[in-house]
């Protein structure tokens, strides 16, 4: 098939595929195709692959988005983690004297690192616990939700953490440093153990960032997110947690 | 900010499906993204307030896209290149593997695949698609009559036309 037996150029078939010529070309490519059943395969074929691509890939739109994705994520690259994890191992070496003397950095530094030392100092005491991991069992989930809902004043649900390999074994309340904090315990099938830590009580309300901290051997998640602050601990890899995290974070705003 | 974040957010969705499908993985596609995010942000003063944020957010993830092919970030075929990388003999195995749309995706060259892809799968105007690839239309048109035929000739376990001249 050359060129010069065609009447009509090969940009209008691909128009006519993509739905994009007006109705008397349309019409007219419609009449040249019958007299042209290779290009009218051709035809076919293209649409063809138009409708299975978006068969294929359609699905992707409702993935739900990674963690990282999300913009409160965005301001944490900026942040550089490393800062972080540095400040947090100077402020382990130094104390609280360290923070008070860091009077210019002090509003720079983030508000949430003395909720994410209670997240993983109470993970570390109670992950290894064999007799009392939690105060309320799973199987108590619903007395769990009420009784802890009412000592933090608004309503604290365990996420569900199964389609990551984690169940809920159960949770505790916590002397948090502006009231009562809440801690759930997690269990994957190698009895590996992490927590997830509440308090409605953010240090700093205009900080929605999702960052990451290192306590020795726990790393922690912590973020913001509708009046709350979050810190899930774990001694795991980074990306691991991370995998967790962004299940927590999906569960919570299903 | 909050309304910018929101701008920009929405397009996440249709630029993950795009990456997913020029790149054919997840973590490549993410990575794409997550880049382009980052790109997007960094110049977000450059955006015109009120101008097409999804033109402007894919020709930015056409630049990274780019940007991590000659990083090597990413194993692609070019136009310039493919004949090598299209087997002469395709075996049994080769035709199946080829009738798969994804794989066959995977082996246009990339600048047929990202006219066709932004074309067939994220269905933008041709001139859209001059917009984002930063390309004149009759370019355009050009790789989308290549690419679609390729696509075609990949699909049915064909060997390409340029080697079928060759031989």
């Amino acid at each position: 098939m050359s060129k010069q037996t065609k009447p009509l150029g090969e940009d209008d078939l691909h128009a006519y595929v993509d739905g994009r010529l007006d109705a008397v070309r349309r019409a007219e490519v419609e009449v040249w195709l019958l007299s042209n059943p290779s290009a009218a395969a051709r035809v076919a074929a293209y649409r063809q692959q138009n409708d299975m691509m978006q068969a294929l890939f359609n699905p992707v739109l409702n993935e739900p988005l990674p963690l990282q994705m999300y913009p409160q994520a965005r301001r944490r690259s900026f942040m550089q983690p490393l800062r972080y994890a540095a400040m947090v191992g100077g402020m382990v070496l130094s104390g609280l004297i360290g923070w008070s003397l860091h009077g210019a950095e002090k509003n720079k530094q983030p508000p949430m690192l003395a909720m994410v030392r209670q997240a993983a100092l109470a993970h570390a005491v109670y992950t290894p616990e064999m007799q009392h991991p939690v105060e309320v069992g799973k199987e108590q989930e619903q007395h769990l939700v009420k009784w802890l809902s009412k000592r933090l004043g608004s309503t604290v649900k365990p996420p569900h953490l199964g389609s990551v390999g984690y169940e809920l074994m159960g949770g505790r309340l916590l002397p948090g440093n502006q009231g009562p904090a809440a801690q759930f315990m997690y269990q994957d099938a190698r009895g590996l153990r992490l927590t997830l830590y509440l308090s409605n009580k953010p240090a700093d309300k205009g900080e929605a960032a999702f960052r990451y901290a290192q306590e020795g051997k726990i790393g922690v998640f912590y973020w913001i997110d509708d009046g709350m602050s979050y810190a899930l601990s774990g001694e795991m890899e980074k990306p691991d947690l991370l995998r967790v995290a962004n299940a927590v974070y999906q569960e919570l705003n299903h | 900010m909050e309304s910018m974040n929101a701008i920009i957010t929405e397009q996440i969705p249709r630029l993950r499906r795009y990456a997913r499908a020029l790149t054919g993985d997840r973590a490549s596609a993410d990575d794409l993204v997550q880049d382009t995010l980052e790109r997007a942000w960094g110049k977000l003063h450059l955006w015109r307030r009120g101008s097409d944020m999804r033109a402007w957010m894919f020709s930015i993830m056409h630049n990274t896209f780019i940007n991590h092919i000659r990083k090597n970030q990413l194993v692609t075929v070019s136009m310039d290149d493919d004949a090598l990388e299209v087997p002469t003999r395709a075996t049994q195995e080769d035709f199946l593997e080829m009738r798969d749309l994804a794989s066959a995706i995977g082996k246009l060259p990339y600048e047929y695949r990202e006219v066709v892809l932004l074309i067939g799968l994220e269905q933008m105007s041709y001139e859209e698609a001059a917009q984002v690839l930063a390309i004149p239309m009759g370019t355009v048109m050009s790789r989308l009559s290549r690419g679609r035929d390729r696509l075609r000739a990949l699909m049915a376990g064909e060997s390409t036309p340029a080697l079928r001249s060759v031989k």
